[in-house]
């Protein structure tokens, strides 16, 4: 019988249009890109049993299944209901009514991360953690958004290509009774950050407008004159972008911000969205959307009712930057 | 005299020392660890019995205590100077048989070495009442037996943790008078550990052969150390120090002197005038370190080995340089 299905309906179920006719890719969500191995079993089986025998790490961290016939999405969901039931609604805490229907929304991507410190020693926090307690904020949600959390301001995941770039930020707490004056700190913010830390008479000076953060002086330093503030900090680094349009790194938008900001700001987003979007078009990302509207009406929207803590920055004016791929920058 | 006294009892003893007595034990400061998420445990001032770590060993010893990292010596003005305040409370310390055997050691270098004693070591030490907490089994990469550190006779009280009850042995008049009627009197003595997972055997030698002062077994030492300084920082019996006098920004004529922690292995220790430095590389620094805590000292003082087997080093070393195996590998090559 001659396929006559709703593509609308497949792609809202995490199911994509392929190049192959009549077969179709399932999308795995994995916040924060860590799981239990349990998982990766049930997906050699659907794979084995539906796909092609192979699994395709995303960039955005989840795992897609190929080859997979149109027609027999149905079975698959009831295969893929267990691992909706074990990330979506166990860990992540999200009410999804029914897990055997396959995954309830595919707009707003699966938010990746780095390592973070489960493992990695620079980060500041535990981004699979906070991914996870993002994830239940944002999904299911048809709009298009794109979120990374990071660790340290290195951001090995590419935040500055999102929408929105959670970078885990210590805020170093200086006891200068410990600190004997060694240089380990400010020696190596200048080889490795920003040149934050001066030594001075046998102590160190932080210029808190250059510190970004990073957590390197609390690293380096041997007598743990440097300590970190055990309140956990963020930067938000916003409507970065890949494209074909206008690609970009994104910019600054808070920093030094707690996570409920962060929290508060991702959900504001989404109503943001929903009052701003372009509902002509099939899809818009909501980097565009802030490009139409400007950052001013976007910061006071997401901003609005949200409260700052006391060290929170927040940026006034965004040069966005990026370029055009238009015809004049290319002379043959 | 033994004694076994209840968590109240225990938290009205040290009320009733805190008048009279700092009183200093290993802490645990939640997520202020190097890595996010993790803790330091360092000493500090306690006032109840939950504010004592006694089940990990801290990542800092106890010698912070009486050999401050930062210690005002005087203040200055054109004509005249003053001393700092100094408190005049007694000092307790929580410790454990290594760190105790550790200050004995601290005491010859500040105290016993020469014809003058420190002043400033002295001052805080002649107040220090030890409470040793036993320890049985130690921890990763101690090595207190081979060092001979596992047991001490010298505390004025001994406590064992864990159980429900405090178990006390008392050698000091001052706490049997403070800990009069209080518990229930019972035969307790500490035990003490007798084998570590860590085993170190020390070259039996009168003179360290001038060759090992050359030998290749440094050189490895230079691609691997980076000289961060944390092995002397931990270590309880470095005690070198540097001397900086720090004049006021707005008024250079006035001032204070002050000394700070320095060590080997801490940048420009041996720099002097004209950019000469006796041990620029780091090889360099980790023999002239290691010699000190396993020939050195024993060489002036005839007291068996600087190093107590802490293995603080160890713990702390961010490129995995051991010390216990550098010892054995000296040992082995002497």
């Amino acid at each position: 019988m001659t396929l006559d299905i709703n593509i609308g309906k497949v792609i809202k179920n995490a199911y994509r249009i392929t190049s192959t006719r009549g077969l179709t890719a399932l999308r795995v969500r994995i916040p924060g890109g860590h799981l239990e191995t349990k998982y990766l079993d049930i997906l050699k089986k659907i794979a084995d049993d539906f796909g092609n025998g192979t699994l395709h790490m995303t960039t955005r961290q989840g795992f897609e299944i190929p080859g997979i016939d149109l027609k027999r999405i149905p079975e698959i969901n009831q295969r893929i209901g267990p691992v909706i039931q074990g990330i979506e609604i166990d860990t992540a805490g999200i009410d999804i009514s029914e897990p055997e229907a396959g995954y309830p929304a595919a707009g707003t991507r699966n938010i990746a991360s780095c390592i973070g410190g489960r493992v990695c020693p620079f980060a500041n926090c535990d981004t699979t953690d906070l991914a996870f307690k993002i994830e239940k904020k944002v999904y299911p949600n048809n709009f298009h958004v794109k979120i990374a959390v990071t660790g340290c301001p290195n951001d090995c995941i590419k935040g500055h290509l999102h929408d929105f770039g959670i970078i885990g930020l210590c805020e170093p707490v200086y006891d200068y009774s410990r600190c004997i004056g060694c240089g380990a700190c400010s020696n190596n913010c200048r080889a490795v950050a920003t040149g934050a830390l001066i030594l001075k008479n046998g102590k160190i000076r932080r210029d808190e407008r250059r510190c970004i953060g990073c957590g390197e002086c609390v690293l380096q330093c041997p007598t743990a004159a440097w300590t970190r503030n055990p309140m956990k900090f963020y930067k938000m680094v916003i409507m970065g972008r890949t494209g074909k349009k206008n690609p970009r790194i994104a910019r600054p938008f808070l920093i030094w911000v707690n996570e409920s900001v962060v929290m508060d700001v991702l959900t504001n987003t989404y109503q943001y969205i929903d009052k701003y979007i372009n509902k002509s078009l099939p899809k818009e990302h909501v980097g565009y959307i802030v490009d139409r509207t400007g950052y001013p009406t976007f910061r006071d929207f997401v901003l609005d009712g949200v409260k700052l803590n006391p060290e929170a920055k927040l940026s006034q004016h965004i040069n966005w930057g990026g370029y055009e791929n238009a015809s004049y920058l290319f002379i043959k | 005299m033994g004694k076994s006294v209840s968590t109240t009892e225990f938290n009205e003893m040290l009320k009733t020392l805190a008048g009279e007595y700092r009183i200093f034990a290993p802490k645990r400061f939640v997520h202020h660890g190097k890595c996010t998420g993790t803790d330091l445990i360092r000493y500090g001032e306690v006032h109840s019995l939950d504010e004592i770590e006694y089940k990990a060993k801290s990542n800092f010893s106890l010698k912070e205590i009486l050999h401050p990292i930062n210690q005002t010596i005087f203040y200055f003005t054109e004509t005249e100077f003053s001393e700092p305040a100094t408190e005049n409370k007694g000092i307790v310390i929580f410790a454990r048989p290594c760190d105790i055997n550790g200050v004995f050691r601290l005491d010859n270098i500040f105290l016993h070495n020469g014809d003058e004693e420190d002043y400033y070591y002295k001052k805080p030490r002649d107040k220090v009442r030890f409470v040793m907490m036993e320890c049985t089994v130690g921890f990763e990469n101690c090595f207190c037996v081979s060092m001979d550190t596992n047991k001490s006779d010298d505390y004025h009280m001994a406590v064992r943790f864990g159980g429900e009850e405090y178990l006390l042995d008392i050698r000091d008049q001052f706490f049997i008078d403070v800990l009069e009627g209080v518990g229930e009197d019972i035969e307790f003595t500490p035990d003490f550990i007798k084998r570590n997972r860590v085993e170190v055997r020390l070259p039996e030698i009168d003179r360290m052969p001038p060759a090992m002062y050359d030998h290749e077994m440094w050189d490895e030492y230079s691609t691997r150390c980076i000289a961060c300084g944390r092995c002397t920082t931990t270590c309880i019996t470095c005690s070198c120090f540097t001397t900086t006098d720090i004049a006021n920004e707005d008024n250079p004529k006035q001032g204070e002197r002050r000394r700070t922690w320095a060590s080997c292995h801490i940048e420009g220790f041996t720099d002097m005038a004209g950019g000469h430095g006796f041990r620029k590389k780091n090889g360099e620094k980790m023999r002239f370190k290691t010699l000190h805590k396993i020939y050195d000292y024993n060489r002036r003082f005839g007291k068996g080995p600087m190093c107590v087997g802490c293995g603080r080093c160890d713990d702390a070393c961010p490129v995995y340089i051991s010390f216990s195996n550098c010892i054995n590998k000296v040992t082995s090559y002497v």
